[in-house]
């Protein structure tokens, strides 16, 4: 088990989450948990704030014959929500996370198998989609499953003031006249996944993609950090 | 020879035509597909509209209900759009529940209408806290041949203009709403969102409108949507490989004009509706 937290200056310390500040770009402090469950091949926890997702990755295993796909893996994500059955809402975050995955992993290399990807939604604080993709890809590379790129989800809303706040409050969210969500590849930092609500200009929206790319360094970053701290002798 | 290529490598044949920077239906790759529109199809509906691009084929109808608003939003009706993909329009759909496709459909124009504000639920509200409009807006696909989520904006932005709901009046003595069919009136329509439907192929190469099979073909996907006055009320992108800024705004442009097409598209269409009554 390894915990891991967003610090660069000490790497050594005992608190799980430290606050990310510096840069124009402000996240609330995240923090990131791997193989926390036993069962699955690949598990992570990722906050954000006060915002919570479990993930959990099964396979490369048997897939069902009707879901089989003759020249790659079969992916399905499952979104669970923290009360109630999963809605349209969450089948769409489904899609959602599902092809970004699909287009960040190297799927053709395990033809005719499934991999089932789960997102158990803990506490929902704003950014709900955002942290289900960060958890999804350190899950993901918990699995030790074959990458051609990370991925990161950043979230950017713009209050009636015309600010860009990256990693909104569901408080924040609820204010806000816009609000996006993007993924955002680590290879060339391009967007790779959008989600948006409410209605926005061109200039917005160039000006959140940039925001989100700035941000999306810190985040891969943190991914670094965590797993070498996993990874080194002296943890 | 040629159809035997195609079915034997559907994508180097795709390829081989966008290397001359054409399509196999012949349009070129920034050309959408012929849009005919035609409202008021279903007589029995309070607004129906059916929209054909080239093959695909999306009718929509509307039913307004009368129903209590809910106790969040006292001055509030509500909109229910729901888009199904019956078995009827293509093999790839099976009988039962909707599948993810168009459960992420209903969900996407759902989240369209709320972004444009194309109608204030506030004009839906009759009495404040006790009646107020329900819509009920169904868009059924008749033929699946890919791009449907602009069909159904199309559809759903047509019909809604086509719309005419009934005077309610409510009975002072009795409390209850008299509905009179006679006299109707339209809906305010605030905003005309109109999307645009890009695919992504080998990483690249964008194409507008894409069919089915161009769609199981690509890369990537994303849709824009845009209002008269070019501001975006959606960039839907589920996934797929990575755009860089300037293609998306490649994408943004091409909607701009899109918008302006489908808006005159409509305007004559109630014109002509208007002028033959």
């Amino acid at each position: 088990m390894t915990s891991s937290a967003c610090d660069t200056a000490s790497p050594r310390c005992s608190s799980m989450m430290e606050v990310c500040e510096a840069s124009s770009v402000s996240l609330r402090e995240f923090g990131c948990e791997q193989s926390l469950l036993s069962r699955p091949d690949g598990s992570s926890s990722f906050v954000q704030g006060d915002t919570s997702v479990m993930a959990g990755v099964y396979g490369p295993a048997e897939v069902k014959v009707s879901k089989e796909i003759y020249d790659r893996a079969t992916l399905e994500v499952l979104v669970q929500p923290k009360v109630g059955l999963p809605s349209v809402r969450e089948r769409s975050q489904e899609q959602c996370v599902r092809e970004t995955c699909e287009a960040s992993l190297l799927l053709s290399l395990h033809p005719r198998s499934a991999l089932t990807l789960v997102l158990q939604v803990l506490h929902d604080d704003g950014s709900l989609l955002s942290c289900c993709l960060n958890a999804a890809c350190m899950a993901l590379m918990d699995a030790g499953l074959p990458m051609s790129c990370l991925f990161c989800g950043v979230t950017c809303a713009i209050n009636t003031e015309g600010e860009i706040i990256t990693d909104p409050t569901a408080a924040q969210e609820k204010e806000s006249r816009a609000l996006m969500t993007f993924a955002i590849d680590s290879t060339e930092r391009r967007v790779m996944m959008s989600s948006t609500k409410g209605s926005f200009s061109v200039h917005e929206l160039q000006q959140c993609i940039a925001v989100s790319q700035e941000a999306s360094e810190k985040i891969f970053q943190f991914y670094r950090d965590s797993v070498k701290r996993r990874y080194s002798k002296t943890p | 020879m040629a159809a035997g290529f195609k079915t034997a490598e559907p994508l180097e044949y795709h390829r081989s035509f966008l290397k001359e920077n054409c399509r196999p239906d012949g349009r070129e790759l920034s050309e959408s597909r012929t849009t005919t529109l035609n409202i008021g199809s279903i007589s029995t509906a309070d607004g129906s509209a059916l929209v054909k691009m080239g093959n695909t084929t999306i009718i929509c109808g509307i039913k307004a209900e009368l129903a209590n608003p809910t106790v969040e939003a006292p001055g509030k009706g509500y909109i229910v759009p729901n888009v199904d993909l019956p078995p009827l329009c293509s093999s790839r759909f099976r009988p039962g529940p909707p599948g993810e496709q168009a459960q992420a459909a209903s969900q996407f124009i759902a989240d369209v209408i709320e972004s444009s504000e194309v109608i204030k639920t506030e004009d839906l509200c009759i009495d404040r806290g006790k009646l107020c409009w329900v819509l009920y807006c169904d868009m059924m696909c008749l033929d699946y041949d890919g791009n449907i989520l602009d069909a159904c904006i199309i559809a759903l932005l047509a019909a809604l203009k086509n719309t005419q709901l009934p005077e309610v009046t409510i009975n002072k003595e009795t409390c209850a709403p008299e509905v009179n069919p006679e006299k109707r009136c339209g809906l305010h329509i605030h905003k005309h969102p109109v999307g645009a439907s890009f695919c992504v192929f080998d990483d690249s190469i964008l194409i507008v409108d894409p069919t089915a099979e161009e769609e199981s073909l690509s890369t990537a996907q994303l849709t824009v949507v845009t209002d008269e006055e070019g501001r975006l009320c959606s960039l839907h992108k589920p996934g797929g490989t990575s755009l860089s800024g300037e293609k998306l705004q490649e994408c943004i442009s091409r909607a701009t004009a899109r918008q302006r097409e489908i808006q005159k598209l409509i305007d004559k269409v109630i014109h002509s509706v208007k002028t033959a009554q």
